[in-house]
């Protein structure tokens, strides 16, 4: 069964019509990348899958439960209840991190945790000192956010995703308000839970990156996917908007 | 007079003075929040409701709102008022009129919070209320604490105009004494005393602000 399953996905925004009709399928375990021109729909598309934008038509499903289905031509959205349910499954991590400002490293970790799935603070904590240690964070843990670099905010924000122990993880340009040197911090996180099997789906810009990581680059233009496949058939794609594109970044 | 007598007069007017700026704020506070929300509501005739109620709160002398509220139960009504109820009619006009202020204040600060917070507790599934309760409110605090603390000041000052129907506060009692003993001097410590209230208030305030500099954003 797939993790997450978007058919025939449409998104107007005014009279701007952001996504025409995407179809996009993952794996459990599968890393996709997103990759396209500014303006192609990529974040439209994340928003869309995380529920942060309702969709025109389309149908969007977690392993298989429905959050949304056609009728006639219209996205139907399930209860706010389901919604709730099917929105464990996944976490986002923004471009701009998202941090709650007020909250200490590790608050802002376990809040969601406790409040939300109604985990116990020891386990929260446990799960966020994990975290922590995993992503080189521990002993910013008393920290608030404005006191961190970008980089350690980034990192912060995956691990409060993480704590709630999604199936998928989102990420819109994890690393595109961070330079070269933070966004290789940022990067290496990424390759590591890669390597742990997590399922991920990037929007971003980093070509290096994506071909490294993905199991899967899908080309975004236009509000559809002009192609789609394994890093190698994209990097040596004949298409000649996604040779042009991909061209600009590996020279 | 003595002085000690003065001393003793304006300092109970100065306790119904404290009543009326307390009272106040305990009641136009949260009020100011449901103005706030219904000012930002999507329902058009409630907004509609409260901009008419925030504008004529606003656009018109709150001397004039003491007046009416004390008045409006007998000439509206035809009700018989006890003598209590001026005080209560003090509180009713400014608590309506501190709230419509506070309410535009509010939506300043929650219209400032970055939307990315309300989406980042959307995926972290926190609900509507525990968002704004947990997440944007105590941010919302930390940037309206200026503007609150000058409606605050303002408050201290404003309750001087409870004279108008003849409530006691303390500047109403220094009125009184002052034509009586043809002096300005009960006048000058009425104004000593609000300036001492008003210092308190603004120490207090300095102190809230000072004990949210833990966190920026």
């Amino acid at each position: 069964m797939n993790l997450l399953e978007m058919k025939h996905v449409k998104k107007t925004f005014d009279d701007l019509t952001v996504l025409k009709d995407i179809s996009l399928e993952v794996k459990e375990g599968e890393v996709v990348s997103v990759i396209g021109p500014s303006g192609s729909g990529k974040s439209t598309l994340l928003r869309c899958a995380t529920m942060l934008e309702t969709m025109d038509a389309g149908e969007l499903s977690y392993l298989g439960q429905k959050a949304a289905w056609d009728e006639n031509g219209k996205s139907v959205y399930a209860t706010k209840k389901e919604l709730r349910e099917i929105g464990k499954n996944f976490g986002l991590v923004f471009q701009n991190f998202n941090l709650f400002p007020h909250y200490s490293v590790l608050k802002n970790i376990i809040d969601a945790p406790i409040s939300v799935d109604h985990v116990s603070k020891e386990e929260a904590i446990k799960r966020a000192d994990a975290l922590l240690e995993k992503l080189g964070l521990s002993d910013k843990k008393n920290a608030y956010p404005y006191q961190l670099s970008g980089g350690q905010q980034q990192r912060v924000s995956i691990a409060r995703a993480l704590a709630l122990q999604p199936k998928v993880l989102f990420f819109d340009e994890p690393t595109s308000a961070l330079d070269p040197e933070l966004t290789g911090e940022v990067l290496k996180v990424i390759k590591e839970l890669a390597k742990e099997h997590m399922t991920m789906i990037i929007v971003t810009h980093e070509m290096q990156f994506a071909k490294e990581v993905s199991d899967r680059i899908v080309f975004m233009e236009g509000g559809v996917i002009v192609e789609e496949g394994t890093p190698q058939q994209i990097f040596a794609s004949e298409n000649i908007r996604v040779r042009e594109f991909i061209g600009k970044f590996v020279g | 007079m003595a002085l000690s007598t003065m001393l003793s007069l304006l300092g109970k007017g100065m306790i119904t003075s404290v009543g009326i700026f307390l009272l106040t704020l305990l009641f136009s506070l949260p009020l100011g929040l449901l103005v706030s929300f219904g000012r930002m509501s999507t329902n058009v005739i409630l907004r509609t409701f409260v901009k008419v109620y925030i504008a004529v709160m606003r656009g018109t002398p709150l001397m004039l709102q003491l007046i009416v509220v004390y008045f409006a139960p007998y000439y509206v009504f035809h009700l018989k008022t006890s003598a209590s109820f001026r005080f209560i009619a003090v509180i009713i006009a400014f608590s309506i009129n501190y709230a419509a202020y506070f309410g535009e204040i509010y939506r300043s600060g929650i219209e400032s919070i970055p939307q990315g917070q309300h989406e980042a507790a959307k995926v972290l599934g926190y609900t509507k209320v525990q968002t704004f309760f947990k997440i944007i409110l105590p941010q919302v605090i930390k940037r309206i604490l200026p503007p609150v603390t000058n409606e605050t000041i303002t408050l201290v000052k404003d309750t001087s105009l409870a004279f108008v129907i003849a409530v006691s506060e303390m500047f109403t009692i220094a009125k009184q004494i002052s034509a009586k003993e043809t002096s300005v001097m009960p006048l000058m410590i009425a104004g000593i005393f609000y300036f001492i209230f008003n210092y308190v208030v603004a120490f207090v305030m300095e102190y809230i602000e000072k004990r949210m500099q833990y966190f920026k954003g």
